[in-house]
């Protein structure tokens, strides 16, 4: 018999068909018969003291159902908004979080007023009507000036805007290294902050039914589970008594792991009114509220051996957390602890300092951390190399984990589960034509136009992740993931999985791993996911590639439950031994005798029967919970090529080619549209994207499509892809997360390239995003 | 975001149009192509009173040669000014400059009336119009391009004129539109259009001062013989652009000269 293998085929996206045709489902095509519809007053001020809101006006217009502030909701919410430990296990000041502020505004975007109406247009000009009286305060934007004594405060009662001062590793771990050292770079580097701008905003519909007390919310989350948990407590209501339905999600990249003050807000309307309450959030309100991404700077030193061995690494990494700790907020830090990058060191000292802004807060944005670890030691690797005249490729391979070392424990004891650097370096070296290139180069310059190459040589940890190191980071959830598959009496199957794709695939993915598995046919296994009321008891979402590396593998093992029960009917059904029994190619059959068999259908069928063995329940279905021992290692290599315009300081990228790893492959079109999308996000903030705040007042500047500036498939330059696999050793699938790793990669390599072609120039370092005013300043100051 | 309400007429003709708008008062506004009017109407910073739609009317989108003239309709779109031979072969630099405005989207839905009368300081036609004397035509008046364009977002319009034509004079001499900007959809941060005509050069820039410039001192430099590198330099003299997120004022007004140099030179077909 032919076996198609579907793990490893080009498999075109199930999703893709339903999304593309406008036969999605998101939570904004969804109305419950007698909405209400909700708008929200928000501060125009970064800081401010609320001193009155008049909703005398609001109150009498058309179609206005109620008019609330946060008195209203005062005895329907209780505690804070949740601030996970996450990679920081002390904090100074966790400022308390109502969803709704009474007294101060802390960032241009914070809720003061509610309003409901018989449709949305009411709503929102309602909203327009009610009057706040706003007594201004200063607004606190820049990190270092925050941190001085006697700064103004973000929070009037609060003790200063430290969120929290936390070292890793002291100075000390790192002075026999700095004295050692024949050079010493020392840069400060910049992540300019970050909107998620998801293709469909954040919507949510809640309906309390009073008389069951049961609350349902329909909502675009990557994390349904979470949220039905925060939302619950947050009411008062058991877990059980809230199902929250995460419908198809256009995308999240982060954004939509949190829970928000509307995610409580709206529930909390819908049992004052008793009403379902619906609200979809604008384009416009999604750029200010919506947690923004990065926002942060480090100050690094490096030291290195003349001959460009690198011996150590100091870091403070300095977080603008806004104006409130995002509930992952702390997971920014990460970086501190990947800073090493994919290189050997004698000593890392790091230190994380996060600062209390008048901005909104920030929290995970594609990567996490990642991102931010992969570009600075990027970037300090190529100051060296600078410094030392040396060609960036030679300072890499020098100092590379070579393959002999894995398992690696690196400075900060995570263990580094596999990898082959230069073979993704050979590979993108060939791929992108260095030598030629080089001598290109060389030619330009020598013609006054500036051609510059970047690497990336990028590593990252993903897959979150075992209970050890999860459990205490969320305060108490380990971040492992759940599966449940179900075999009908016809023998189609359903699998249910905890982790909720927002433009992943998994409709796609999982199915292949599970119908390989089963040998059935791949139309019979159908994926369900976003949905508390359905599959496990508990899901964790999906963020930080985590999917298929620790919800792939509990699927694989729920499915390898059921091969098990199967094959005891199986053997009893063919009158054998089950030690006898093999499954293979979606049929049991006796050892030996490949015709004494009972195919997976029919043992389906057979299983909801009667003739069962001793001691057998009816039904064909299994459980499983996966705790992965370890996280998982992706890495590769990126170049870019860029050529800076003399005159312009416009900065073209002519080329881009990406080798990763990402161990063993489900499906390589989903793969590389992964690693695609990942790199034009982080190609988006090395060039165009930044989130401007006004630096005096904290209002935004940059709050609409035109001056947010995210780029267009036009101003991507076609992506070259290759790929090396090493598969993880961490699970039986061998594989890593990918999800995020274009975007962990990419804004170095283009940095870099930027950097190497002005460095005739005797530029040294660019700081994102580099516009062409920015990049053109630079060369008329370096002309002088 | 959800717009403030408003009242909406649509008219079939021009003085029908012309009479909703005296109906409806000073808070009224034409609705052209949308593209312009609806996002501010979305963000509510503009809130008319009323819409008085002019979609319907067909005979306001035509392009008529007429002798030595170009007549292009109001409610002509950008798509259908960019497809058009006859703009090709008569005014190629106005075919060329309705390519490049905005994406698709906006080239199917925007018209030339809805530009010139928007008067946005990024607008590319009013450059056009401004340095080829081109006129503007309402339902009571012609109005030159020079006397036209006021200040940002401001025009010689009153509140119950609609505009019915824009006029430009046929040249299909070296030409070229310089426009610099970081995505391919985006306003320009600067432009620059060139046009040779009757032997002398037209220069003109978009989007550094409140309305279009006519570099005249750029004009004059190439009508007395100077390279285009140097006439270039000129194209700054008087400008005092204002900043913003993409450009200092500096950076727009070097912009000006390098472009300015690029457009002459790509005119006649030098890189
Ligand atoms: C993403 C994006 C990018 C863009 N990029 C560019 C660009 O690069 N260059 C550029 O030039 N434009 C650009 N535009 C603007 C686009 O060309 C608009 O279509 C144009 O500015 C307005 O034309 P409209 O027909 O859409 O007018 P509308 O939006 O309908 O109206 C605009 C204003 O003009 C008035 N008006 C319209 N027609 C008449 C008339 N016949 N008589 C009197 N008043 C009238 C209206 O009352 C309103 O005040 C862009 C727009 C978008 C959304």
């Amino acid at each position: 018999m032919a076996v198609t293998q579907l793990v490893g085929s080009k498999i075109h996206r199930r999703e893709d068909p339903r999304l593309i045709t406008g036969h999605g489902h998101y939570v904004d095509d969804f109305t419950r018969q007698g909405t209400a519809f909700a708008a929200f007053v928000r501060s125009p001020y970064a800081h401010a003291r609320v001193k009155s809101i008049d909703i005398t006006d609001a109150s009498k217009a058309p179609g206005v159902v109620g008019v609330y502030t946060a008195r209203d909701f005062k005895g329907l919410l209780a505690g804070t908004h949740p601030a996970a430990p996450a990679f920081v296990a002390e904090k100074k000041y966790v400022p308390e979080r109502f969803p709704i502020a009474e007294k101060e505004v802390t960032y241009q975007g914070e809720i003061v007023a509610a309003v409901l109406a018989e449709n949305k247009s009411q709503a929102a000009d309602a909203a327009n009507m009610i009057q706040v009286d706003y007594e201004d305060l200063p607004a606190v934007m820049d990190l270092e000036k925050a941190l001085e004594k006697g700064s103004p405060k973000a929070h009037l009662d609060g003790p200063d805007n430290v969120c929290w001062d936390f070292t890793y590793t002291g100075p000390e771990i790192t002075e026999a290294a700095f004295k050692e050292a024949d050079v010493v770079v020392t840069q400060r580097v910049l992540q300019n902050r970050l909107a998620p701008v998801p293709m469909e905003p954040r919507g949510v519909i809640a309906d309390y039914e009073g008389f069951d007390q049961k609350l349902t919310i329909w909502m675009s989350s990557q994390n349904p589970h979470f949220i039905r948990l925060f939302v619950s407590g947050a009411l008062g209501l058991k877990e059980s008594q809230v199902r929250v339905i995460s419908p198809d999600v256009g995308g999240g990249f982060g954004s939509k792991i949190s829970p928000y003050p509307e995610d409580y807000l709206v529930p909390a309307l819908s049992k004052i009114s008793e009403r379902p309450v619906k609200w979809t959030e604008t384009r416009s309100e999604s750029i200010q509220n919506a947690t923004h991404g990065r926002g942060q700077f480090y100050d690094c030193e490096v030291a290195a051996k003349k001959d460009g061995t690198l011996l150590g690494m100091r870091v403070v990494q300095y977080v603008d957390v806004g104006a409130y700790h995002g509930t992952f907020g702390a997971f920014q830090p990460v970086a501190c602890l990947m800073a090493g990058g994919a290189y050997k060191w004698k000593g890392i000292s790091a230190r994380t300092i996060g600062v209390l802004t008048n901005r909104v807060p920030t929290d995970p944005y594609r990567g996490a951390g990642r991102p931010e670890a992969t570009h600075l030691v990027e970037r300090m690797v190529d100051l060296v190399a600078l410094e030392l005249k040396m060609d960036p490729v030679e300072i890499r391979r020098k100092n590379f984990i070579q393959p002999k070392d894995f398992p690696f424990t690196q400075n900060f004891g995570l263990v580094v589960d596999s990898g082959d650097y230069d073979k993704a370096l050979d590979k993108a070296l060939d791929l992108v034509g260095y030598k030629d290139l080089v001598k290109k180069q060389a030619e330009l310059r020598k013609q006054g136009r500036y051609m510059g190459i970047g690497f990336s040589t990028w590593i990252e940890l993903c897959g979150f992740g075992p209970s050890a190191a999860t459990a205490p980071a969320t305060g108490g959830i380990a971040l492992v993931e759940s599966a449940q598959v179900r075999v009908t009496p016809t023998g189609s199957v359903i699998v249910y999985t905890g982790t909720h794709s927002h433009g992943q695939g998994h409709e796609t993915t999982f199915p292949q791993i599970v119908a390989d598995q089963l040998g059935v046919p791949y139309e019979s296994v159908e994926l369900r996911h976003g949905d508390t009321a359905e599959g496990t008891a508990f899901g964790y979402g999906t963020y930080g590639s985590r999917s298929l590396a620790v919800g792939g593998v509990a699927i694989s093992r729920a499915t390898g439950k059921v091969i098990d029960k199967g094959k005891k009917l199986a053997a009893h059904m063919l009158e054998a031994a089950e030690e006898d029994v093999v499954f293979e190619h979606g049929s049991f059959h006796v050892k030996g005798s490949p015709d004494k068999a009972k195919a997976f259908g029919e043992v389906a069928f057979a299983s909801y029967g009667m003739n069962l063995p001793e001691g057998m329940e009816q039904g064909l279905e299994a459980v499983a919970y996966f705790d992965p021992p370890n996280l998982v290692w992706p890495f590769g290599t990126h170049i870019a090529v860029v050529e800076i315009d003399a005159e312009t300081g416009s900065p073209l990228l002519t080329k881009y080619v990406a080798v990763d790893d990402c161990g063993n492959i489900i499906n390589p079109m989903i793969v590389d549209g992964q690693i695609h999308g990942g790199i034009v996000q982080a190609i988006a903030q090395a060039l165009y994207e930044e989130v401007v705040y006004d630096d005096e007042t904290g209002q935004l500047r940059t709050g609409t499509m035109i001056d947010y500036m995210l780029p267009s498939a036009n101003e991507i330059p076609p992506i070259l892809l290759d790929k090396t696999i090493t598969p993880s050793p961490t699970n039986e699938l061998g594989v890593k997360g990918i999800g995020e790793a274009g975007t962990i990669a990419a804004s170095a390599a283009v940095i870099n390239a930027i950097c190497d072609a002005l460095s005739p120039l005797g530029i040294k370092h660019v700081d994102m995003p580099a516009t062409p005013d920015k990049l053109w300043k630079m060369m008329k100051e370096a002309g002088k | 975001m959800i717009p403030a309400a408003f009242e909406y007429a649509r008219a079939s003709s021009v003085e029908e149009a012309s009479k909703l708008l005296s109906k409806f008062g000073e808070d009224a506004k034409v609705l052209a192509g949308g593209h312009s009017l609806i996002p501010l109407m979305r963000l509510r910073l503009a809130q008319p009173a009323a819409l008085v739609d002019i979609n319907g009317i067909k005979e306001l989108d035509h392009i008529k040669e007429d002798g030595q003239k170009l007549r292009i309709g109001a409610l002509t779109r950008h798509v259908t000014i960019h497809n058009s031979p006859v703009v090709k072969e008569k005014l190629p630099l106005l075919a060329e400059i309705a390519s490049e405005v905005g994406d698709n989207q906006v080239r199917n839905m925007g018209t030339m009336g809805g530009v010139i009368a928007h008067a946005d300081a990024a607008g590319d036609y009013p450059t056009l119009a401004l340095i080829l004397d081109a006129e503007i035509v309402t339902n009571k008046r012609t109005i030159p391009a020079r006397d036209f364009f006021k200040d940002l977002f401001t025009t010689a319009l009153g509140p119950d004129e609609v505009v019915t034509e824009v006029v430009f004079p046929v040249a299909n001499g070296p030409h070229k539109y310089v426009k610099f900007r970081r995505r391919l959809f985006d306003w320009a941060i600067v432009g620059v259009a060139a046009q040779k005509m009757n032997g002398g050069w037209r220069i003109g820039l978009t989007n550094v001062g409140p309305t279009p410039v006519r570099a005249k001192a750029v004009e004059e430099a190439l009508h007395q013989g100077a390279k285009p590198e140097e006439a270039a330099q000129h194209a700054s003299d008087g400008l005092d652009p204002a900043g913003d997120l993409r450009a200092s004022p500096e950076y727009k007004k070097h912009l000006a000269r390098v472009l300015t140099k690029r457009a002459i030179n790509q005119a006649e077909g030098r890189q």
